[in-house]
């Protein structure tokens, strides 16, 4: 079945984070991409949505190449970031890593204090200058809207948070190294109502600055915070438009067949 | 109750089996009983040992002052005329040993520990893992001929001045047996530390390295320190590889390529010797084995303090 991919009408002219071109990934014998092709635009929100095994966290694991943690996997394909193709062995994962930072379905906190949770990262590419730590953790936690909340105990350990808290520390752990994009798997499937909006606004916020990719399993998520969809089933990218058109007229019935609820 | 189909109901089947059950009954009773003298049985074994130690080594100082035992440099039971007991010369034998077994043991168990943890496949886990578990079962009779018959000849071709007994040897022996306990047991702490946390660094541009240092480590920290502790224990308590390989002399200093004895060695030298029962060497070996029992007291309460001081909750 061919994919429908409407070239996306668009007038403001973002240029392209990523551009995957015929990306295949098996894992072993499955085929669990089959013949994706997406661009993804600078400074927009853009959402992954499908059933449960679509491929969806498969894809965005695909971005920064965390999917090779998992042995046995083998692609096809390009995704070029910035214009070079990441998937290339020469591509060094950590250089790709320090630019696509990434947020996980359940929150990680090290464990450690909320101050040392948020320079972890600048720690590690070389940035020990105190002064410098210190603003960054500010900067960091007011930019994942938690600095009010922790300022008076960043040396308490970050899992004395609560799980929206731990999950906008992650957050600001991301930011602290101020990467290009952003890429979310299921930020708030394991968060109550109250964090999850906290969590969308503060994404809203975010693409400001960033370029967002996020998996959501929520399809009123995908329609509140994204600027594009991306709709996912068994593996295809089935359609992928403006998010106000996948919501008010899929043009591919299967798309309309799953927000409308009959089945995922 | 009767069944519609079929010629049985199971309720009654169960309700017959029900009325032979009165022993399964008494078993049923009984078995708490059972389980609660098993388990007061073995510390009414070890307060009856700590017990027979405290109140021997009370005789032993009615004989000898307190203070001579732990400020006396000299410990020479054997006088033909009055015996010297100072504690230190055995002290000071059983931590030089230690100190060269720790050196040993632990920057090579914890780096086998991170190999294994962080960088092995499953499959070359499932190899080496079974095959440090068999090093910690070698007899340690085994590891003290390996020592004076292997180990010290080859360290006498590079120190010239090395004795046939000395700490050297049994130090590095020992280091080598506790090296897997340290291994496994870091291993096992490593491997606890949840993946989403490796995960976490890996996604800020973390090397693997990285990962290790500062997030796995860390994290297992409280287990690995006791792993430590535990096998610093084992060393301080070793007895055959140092009564085989370190000599029979006690001395105070921090020479190590002379003959020495530890605690452990000088009980194994007086029980296996004639010394008479009632005799001030007979007691003397239960001072000395208090003076163990504090030290690996003290390690434990040690590393409990530090696990607890340095815990990363998560």
């Amino acid at each position: 079945m061919a994919s429908v991919i409407e070239h996306i009408s668009d007038e403001t002219n973002r240029e392209n984070v990523y551009k995957t071109k015929e990306l295949n990934l098996w894992y072993g014998e499955n085929h669990a991409l089959k013949n994706i092709n997406l661009d993804i635009n600078e400074n927009e929100v853009t959402a992954i949505i499908g059933p449960s095994g679509c491929g969806k966290s498969t894809y965005i694991k695909t971005l920064n190449r965390m999917i090779e943690l998992i042995p046995g996997v083998k692609t096809s394909g390009e995704i070029s970031y910035r214009g070079r193709n990441i998937l290339d062995r020469s591509y060094k994962v950590e250089d790709l890593r320090t630019k696509v930072g990434m947020v996980f379905q359940k929150p990680n906190p090290f464990p450690k204090s909320i101050y040392e949770n948020v320079v972890y990262g600048p720690k590690i590419h070389g940035i020990r200058d105190k002064k410098i730590l210190d603003e960054i953790v500010e900067k960091s936690l007011k930019g994942a809207a938690i600095w009010d909340e922790v300022k008076d105990r960043l040396n308490q350990n970050a899992y004395g948070l609560s799980g929206g808290q731990q999950q906008r520390l992650c957050i600001a752990r991301c930011l602290a190294i101020e990467p290009d994009v952003i890429l979310m798997d299921e930020p708030t499937s394991a968060l109550d109502p109250i964090s999850t909006l906290k969590v969308e606004e503060l994404v809203q916020e975010l693409k400001q600055n960033f370029s967002i990719i996020i998996v959501t399993h929520n399809m009123q998520q995908a329609a509140r915070i994204s600027d594009k969809t991306a709709f996912f089933l068994s593996g295809e990218v089935i359609e992928f438009n403006l998010t106000n058109k996948i919501f008010s007229t899929p043009s591919d019935k299967r798309t309309e067949d799953y927000i409308t609820g009959r089945f995922g | 109750m009767v069944s519609e189909k079929g010629s049985f109901s199971i309720q009654k089947l169960i309700e017959e089996k029900k009325k032979n059950k009165s022993a399964h009954t008494i078993i049923e009773k009984l078995v708490p009983f059972i389980l609660l003298f098993t388990a007061v049985l073995s510390v009414l074994t070890t307060l009856g040992i700590v017990f027979t130690l405290i109140f021997e080594t009370f005789t032993f100082f009615s004989k000898v002052s307190f203070i001579e035992f732990i400020t006396e440099k000299k410990w020479y039971p054997f006088s033909e005329t009055k015996g010297t007991y100072g504690i230190l010369p055995l002290v000071s034998g059983t931590l030089r040993v230690t100190l060269i077994a720790i050196i040993v043991a632990v920057p090579i168990g914890l780096a086998s520990a991170v190999f294994l943890s962080e960088y092995a496949s499953e499959r070359t886990r499932r190899i080496i893992k079974p095959i440090l578990e068999v090093l910690a079962g070698i007899p340690t009779i085994v590891y003290g001929f390996f020592a004076l018959t292997f180990v010290t000849p080859i360290l006498r071709q590079f120190i010239p001045t090395l004795e046939i007994f000395n700490a050297l040897s049994p130090g590095i022996v020992i280091g080598i047996m506790i090296t897997p306990m340290i291994a496994s047991l870091s291993e096992d702490a490593m491997t606890s530390v949840p993946n989403s946390m490796r995960e976490g660094a890996l996604a800020l541009g973390s090397t693997k390295f990285e990962v290790s240092m500062k997030v796995v480590l860390p994290a297992a920290i409280s287990g690995i320190v006791s792993s430590i502790v535990l096998a610093i224990s084992r060393a301080i308590g070793e007895t055959m590889i140092v009564a085989v390989a370190g000599g029979s002399t006690p001395t105070w200093g921090w020479d190590v390529t002379s003959s020495i004895q530890t605690m452990t060695a000088y009980i194994v030298q007086v029980s296996t010797g004639d010394a008479g029962y009632g005799t001030t060497i007979y007691y003397s070996i239960y001072a000395v084995g208090m003076t163990l029992f504090v030290f690996t007291l003290l390690m434990n309460l040690l590393a409990q303090y530090i696990s607890k001081r340095f815990r990363e909750e998560y």
